[in-house]
C-alpha cells in the first residue's frame, strides 16, 4: 500500500522546545491519529506537516514526492486543514465553505464558478451545513463551525485531510457526529485523515492508526490495540488506567480511576497482606 | 444557481447606485459656489467653452476640486480599507501608522528652513511626500527585518513611530516664527485647493491605477479575513501580499496627504460604512470603498466652502465632525438591528 504521508527523520521547534526523530507513515485511505499529552507536541507537529513551521532537518513526503517541491497553491490541492478554532465571523457560511476554491483559482478568477458552488454545496449537504448556508459563521454553535470548517475543507477536495482537536470543546452529540461524518467519508471516498486527538477513547474508536507523541518523540505507533496498552499510557500520562475492550467494537478503551479509589485498593492490599 | 446571481446582482446595483451619487455630487459641486449655476446649464456652458466667466470657474476652480476630491477620497478610502484588511483590524486607518505624522514633519521641515520660498510652490507636495515616504521605509524595514512580517510588530512600530514624528514636529513648531506656524498649520489642516493642475493629474492617475492593481489582491485579502496561517492553508502566500499592501496602503496615502494635506477620518469611517453594508468581500469593498471616499469628500468640500461663504472651513474639519457623527448613528443603528435580529 503506498503512503499518502510520509515523515522521515523530521526534527523541528523553537528555542525551548524541539521535536526529534519522527518517523512516521500514513497510508493511503487511512484514518490516522496523533495523540500525546498537553504539551508533549502533538501542535507542533501538526504545525510542521502544515507547513507553518519550518523543519531543522528531514522531510516531508505526500504522496512519495518532498512537500518542499509544492508550491503553496498545489499544497492547499492536496492537504486541507481544520483548525481547532474557526474565526471567521460576519461572512455567511455558503462564502465561508466557497473559500475553500481558493487554491483553485488564479489572481485574475473575480467570480465563483457553478461547479465551485455545485462543490460547495455538495460537502455542505455531506456535512449537514446546507441548511444554515445563509447564515453568519459568528452566529453558528461551536459544533456547527467545527462542520462547516470540514465542509470547507471538503470544498478544497483535498488528498489528505488534517484536523487539529476536531471535537476538544464540543459535547458528546456533536464529538460523535463529526467523527462519524469524517468516518463515513474515509470509507467511502479513501479520503485520508490525519488527526490530533485529546480523548484517548475516541481516537482508539475511529483510527485505525495511532501515533503516540510524547517529550518531543514518537513513543508508540501502531494499531490503536498496540499502543493504548495501561503500560503505554502510564508511561507516557503518568496515570493510572485499566484498559478493557469496549463490548461493541471490541477496541480498547481505558478507564481512570480517582484517587480516593486508588487509596482504598492500597489500604485493601494492605490488609490482606497484613492478616 | 440563483443564490450566486442574487450575490452579484446585489453588488452590481450597489455599484451602479454609487456611481449615479458620484455623479450627483460632481454636478453638485460643479453648481454650487460663491456663483450658484442651474444643473442643467453647466452642460451648455462646458459646450459652448472657452470665453465666458462660467466656463473659467468651471474650468479652473471647481472641475480641479472635484477631480482632487475623487482622487483624494479614493485614495484614503482605498488606503484605508487595504490596511484594515491586512492588519485585520478595524481600528488601522493610513494615519494610524505614522504616514500623516511623516508628511506633516517633511513639510514642516520645508516651511521652518524656508525651502518653499528658496525652489518653488511643489516644494510642500515633495517635502510632504519625501517625510511620508520616509515613515513608510523605517517601519517596513524595522517589520520585515527577521524576513517574516509580523503584523503586530509593524502596527506598534508604526504607532510609535507617528508619535515620534509628530513630537519632532511639534519640536519644530515651538522653535519657529509664527508666520511659519500659521503655514504649517494651514497645510495640515488640509483643503483640495491645488493650483498644479499637473499634480491633480498624476493623484488620480496613481489613485485609480492603485484601485485596479488592488484588485489583484482580492484573493489574498479574502483569505487573510480567516487569519494569516489559514490563509497560508488556502495556498496564499501571505508574507508577500502583507508587504506589496502595505506598501501600496502606504504610497497611496502618502501621495494623499502629499498634495491634499491632512484630511482626517476618510479612511477609517468609509471602509466602515462599506463593511456595514456589503459585509466582508474584498470584491466589493475595494470599489466600493473607492467610491464612497470619492463621493464622502466631494460632498465635504462642498459643506466646506459654502457654510460660512465666502470665507472656507477647512476640509478636515467637515470630514472629521460630519462624519463623525454620521459614524456614531450608524453603529447605534446597526445594535438596534443586531438586537432584532438576534430575537
Amino acid at each position: 500500500m503506498s503512503n499518502i504521508l510520509a515523515i522521515q527523520n523530521l526534527s523541528c521547534g523553537y528555542s525551548k522546545f524541539q521535536l526529534s526523530d519522527i518517523n512516521f507513515e500514513v497510508p493511503k485511505g487511512s484514518f490516522a491519529g496523533i495523540i500525546g499529552p498537553n504539551g508533549s507536541g502533538k501542535t507542533t507537529l501538526f504545525r510542521a506537516i502544515t507547513g507553518i513551521l519550518p523543519l531543522k532537518s528531514g522531510q516531508i513526503l505526500l504522496s512519495g514526492k518532498n512537500l518542499k517541491s509544492f508550491s503553496l497553491r498545489q499544497r492547499a490541492q492536496n492537504i486541507a486543514i481544520v483548525s481547532q478554532f474557526i474565526e471567521a465571523g460576519d461572512m455567511s457560511v455558503e462564502d465561508y465553505v466557497l473559500m475553500g476554491r481558493i487554491p483553485y483559482h488564479n489572481r485574475f478568477n473575480f467570480f465563483e464558478t457553478n461547479e465551485d458552488f455545485e462543490i460547495a454545496r455538495k460537502y455542505m449537504e455531506l456535512t449537514d451545513t446546507w441548511r444554515f448556508k445563509d447564515q453568519l459563521m459568528s452566529e453558528l454553535s461551536g459544533g456547527e463551525q467545527q462542520l462547516a470548517g470540514i465542509a470547507r475543507a471538503l470544498t478544497q477536495q483535498p488528498e489528505l485531510l488534517l484536523l487539529d482537536e476536531p471535537t476538544s470543546h464540543l459535547d458528546i452529540t456533536h464529538q460523535v457526529h463529526i467523527l462519524n461524518v469524517l468516518q463515513q467519508l474515509n470509507q467511502e471516498t479513501g479520503l485520508s485523515v490525519l488527526m490530533v486527538i485529546h480523548d484517548l477513547n475516541l481516537a482508539s474508536e475511529y483510527c485505525d492508526r495511532l501515533i503516540l507523541v510524547n517529550q518531543g518523540r514518537i513513543h508508540t505507533q501502531g494499531t490503536p490495540e498496540e499502543v493504548l496498552t495501561f503500560q503505554h499510557i502510564e508511561d507516557v500520562y503518568q496515570t493510572v488506567v485499566v484498559t478493557q475492550n469496549n463490548p461493541l467494537s471490541g477496541k480498547p478503551a481505558l478507564f481512570l480511576a480517582s484517587g480516593k479509589v486508588l487509596r482504598e485498593i492500597q489500604e485493601r492490599l494492605a490488609n490482606s497482606q497484613k492478616s | 444557481m440563483s443564490e450566486m446571481r442574487g450575490k452579484y446582482l446585489r453588488w452590481t446595483i450597489c455599484l451602479a447606485g454609487l456611481l449615479t451619487l458620484l455623479m450627483g455630487a460632481v454636478i453638485l459641486s460643479l453648481s454650487v459656489g460663491e456663483m450658484n449655476l442651474g444643473f442643467m446649464d453647466i452642460f451648455a456652458i462646458l459646450r459652448k467653452g472657452h470665453e465666458s466667466m462660467e466656463y473659467t470657474i468651471l474650468s479652473q476652480i471647481r472641475l480641479p476640486r472635484v477631480l482632487l476630491g475623487i482622487a483624494v477620497g479614493g485614495a484614503l478610502s482605498l488606503s484605508g480599507i487595504l490596511l484594515q484588511g491586512v492588519y485585520r483590524n478595524p481600528l488601522v486607518e493610513p494615519y494610524t501608522l505614522g504616514i500623516s505624522g511623516g508628511a506633516s514633519l517633511g513639510v514642516a521641515f520645508a516651511i521652518v528652513f524656508g525651502l518653499h520660498q528658496l525652489i518653488g510652490s511643489f516644494v510642500l507636495p515633495a517635502a510632504g511626500f519625501g517625510g511620508a515616504f520616509l515613515i513608510i521605509f523605517v517601519v517596513y524595514i524595522i517589520s520585515t527585518r527577521s524576513g517574516r512580517v509580523n503584523i503586530q510588530t509593524m502596527l506598534l512600530t508604526g504607532v510609535m513611530v507617528s508619535f515620534i514624528a509628530s513630537s519632532s514636529m511639534m519640536l519644530l513648531m515651538a522653535v519657529t516664527s509664527s508666520e511659519n506656524l500659521h503655514g504649517i498649520i494651514f497645510w495640515i489642516m488640509g483643503s483640495l485647493d491645488e493650483p498644479d493642475m499637473s499634480l491633480i493629474y498624476i493623484t488620480l492617475i496613481l489613485s485609480v491605477s492603485a484601485l485596479i492593481l488592488s484588485y489583484l489582491f482580492v484573493q489574498p485579502l479574502n483569505a487573510l479575513r480567516l487569519g494569516e496561517e489559514k490563509a497560508k492553508h488556502l495556498g496564499i502566500n501571505t508574507d508577500l501580499a502583507i508587504k506589496l499592501l502595505f506598501l501600496m496602503a502606504s504610497l497611496l496615502a502618502g501621495v494623499s496627504v502629499a498634495v491634499a494635506g491632512v484630511i482626517g477620518f476618510v479612511g477609517l469611517i468609509i471602509p466602515h460604512l462599506m463593511r456595514l453594508l456589503f459585509g466582508t468581500d474584498y470584491r466589493i469593498l475595494l470599489i466600493s470603498s473607492f467610491l464612497s471616499g470619492a463621493i464622502f469628500l466631494v460632498v465635504s468640500d462642498v459643506i466646506a466652502r459654502t457654510i460660512i461663504s465666502p470665507n472656507e472651513l477647512p476640509i478636515g474639519v467637515i470630514t472629521g465632525i460630519a462624519g463623525g457623527i454620521a459614524f456614531l448613528i450608524m453603529i447605534s443603528h446597526r445594535s438596534i438591528r443586531s438586537i432584532n435580529r438576534s430575537r
